[in-house]
């Protein structure tokens, strides 16, 4: 698998504000959603205006707004990933028990997540290089895939050192088992479905052969390519 | 009559004794009882068993107290985060255990502990490595793992707004662990922006009832842990 010397470094296919936008653009008027770190917490910005999308923050905030301006930070609100955020009219306070009773009763619509590997049956894994001496965390991760049903994964399709993240069989530490519905990466958006890997849009320039070289696991093309539907209907 | 006001958080923490478990509200630096955590530091007690989302940043409260050597384990679900080295460095060189758990199941052992639940079965980590060794079981079609509730000795935890009967309401996210926290100690320690009259605080507004807390003691102006680790403060 990708032999040929590429670096990961793509100049090709979309950049990470592009990943952001085609999630946000997935993301149905009224839904209530989790954004994990990186990519995903971009997506915010890029909801479109005549939508109406609620965040969610496992540190106790329903209603997660934009950062705050230089200068208005309050040390105590904060997102998950402990960024000074602020918090929009209808927003609404409460603890870490009834924070993760909102997501592992099922009442967080859709999550999106970073990945290290994602199988092609689905299994995540995006906490742990499995390395020994330096101290795991895992943080609500495992929560999150356990209790949300539409996990979105926003991620490079390949390593910095070129290697690809969607493989057969994650090598690294599971976060959940067959849970992830849709991957967007820099070069295509693909679904998790019973049978495949199934390829739904490729980024402008790239063909399926092109992804296929940079992914361990098999793909295979959607019957109406460049037609996708939502991943949350 | 009721008063559980205490005059400084020296007198608060003084009964902590070695091996104790200690809950201690916060997520990051928000929500940190650090006048708490540093009369602890002061106070001498040592093979703490300590219960945080994290460990703490910098070299000031959570962080300091396991600088000391005092904590003998930590159970928490996050142990690094940016600006925090004091865990980390310790775990690689053998000189701290940690239980990890994942955050809601963190939040739920404290809350089942609180509520007189001894363990329960949840979907998350199923799967995992975090569930090896434990009990399973299938519910409907699915499998579950089984989590054991979680009580401490004592909990430190931060409010804004205290009466002397021990209600309490809380500021923005610094609320994160705290209420459950304060369910699920035998001895729950709380310091307060400020300590109200009873009856001030309107009733419909409580987040944490007085049943649940044992102790108040006021810190009218808290120092923030984010700014201290800003400036490298050290403590003690």
């Amino acid at each position: 698998m990708n032999n040929d010397g590429n670096t990961g470094e793509d100049v090709v296919g979309w950049p990470r504000a592009e990943i952001a936008r085609n999630i946000a653009l997935d993301i149905p008027d009224g839904s209530i959603v989790n954004l994990g770190i990186g990519i995903p917490e971009m997506v915010a910005a890029c909801i479109p205006q005549d939508r109406e999308v609620i965040f969610h923050s496992e540190n106790g905030l329903l209603g997660m707004g934009p950062p705050p301006a230089a200068g208005q930070e309050d040390p105590e609100l904060i997102n998950a990933g402990k960024r000074h955020v602020t918090a929009i009219p209808g927003a609404s306070y409460f603890h870490h028990a009834d924070s993760f009773v909102m997501i592992r009763g099922g009442h967080i619509d859709i999550c999106v997540l970073g990945a290290m590997q994602v199988s092609q049956s689905g299994d995540l894994a995006n906490w742990s290089m499995g390395s020994k001496d330096a101290a795991p965390a895992v943080g609500g991760a495992m929560d999150l895939v356990a209790g949300v049903d539409n996990i979105l994964v926003a991620t490079k399709h390949c390593t910095r050192k070129g290697q690809p993240k969607l493989v057969k069989s994650c090598t690294y530490p599971l976060t959940g088992v067959g849970v992830v519905r849709r991957i967007y990466t820099d070069l295509a958006i693909i679904d998790v479905t019973e049978q495949s890997l199934e390829v739904v849009q490729l980024a402008p320039g790239i063909d399926l052969a092109y992804v296929q070289q940079r992914t361990e696991a098999e793909l295979t093309m959607a019957a109406i390519p460049d037609a996708r539907q939502s991943a949350s209907t | 009559m009721i008063n559980k006001q205490y005059e400084t958080p020296a007198d608060a923490v003084a009964d902590i004794f070695d091996g104790a478990t200690v809950l201690i509200g916060g997520f990051g630096a928000a929500g940190s009882p650090i006048e708490l955590i540093h009369a602890l530091i002061d106070q001498g007690a040592s093979d703490l068993v300590v219960v945080n989302n994290n460990t703490g940043s910098g070299h000031v409260g959570l962080a300091a107290l396991i600088e000391q050597g005092r904590v003998a384990k930590m159970i928490c679900s996050f142990p690094r985060t940016a600006g925090s080295t004091v865990f980390p460095d310790k775990y690689q060189a053998g000189e701290i255990d940690l239980e990890l758990v994942p955050q809601g199941t963190l939040a739920e052992r404290i809350r089942a502990g609180g509520a007189g639940i001894p363990a329960f079965y949840t979907p998350t980590s199923v799967g995992t490595e975090l569930a090896e060794g434990k009990e399973t079981r299938t519910f409907g079609e699915r499998e579950y793992v089984m989590e054991y509730g979680l009580t401490a000795d004592f909990a430190l935890i931060k409010c804004s707004q205290a009466d002397r009967l021990g209600n309490l309401v809380y500021y923005k996210t610094a609320r994160n662990f705290s209420p459950v926290m304060a369910m699920a100690a035998k001895t729950t320690i709380v310091q307060a922006d400020s300590i109200v009259a009873a009856g001030d605080i309107d009733p419909e507004v409580v987040i944490t009832p007085a049943v649940f807390v044992n102790r108040v003691v006021e810190i009218s102006e808290p120092m923030q842990e984010s700014a201290m680790v800003a400036s490298s403060v050290s403590y003690p």
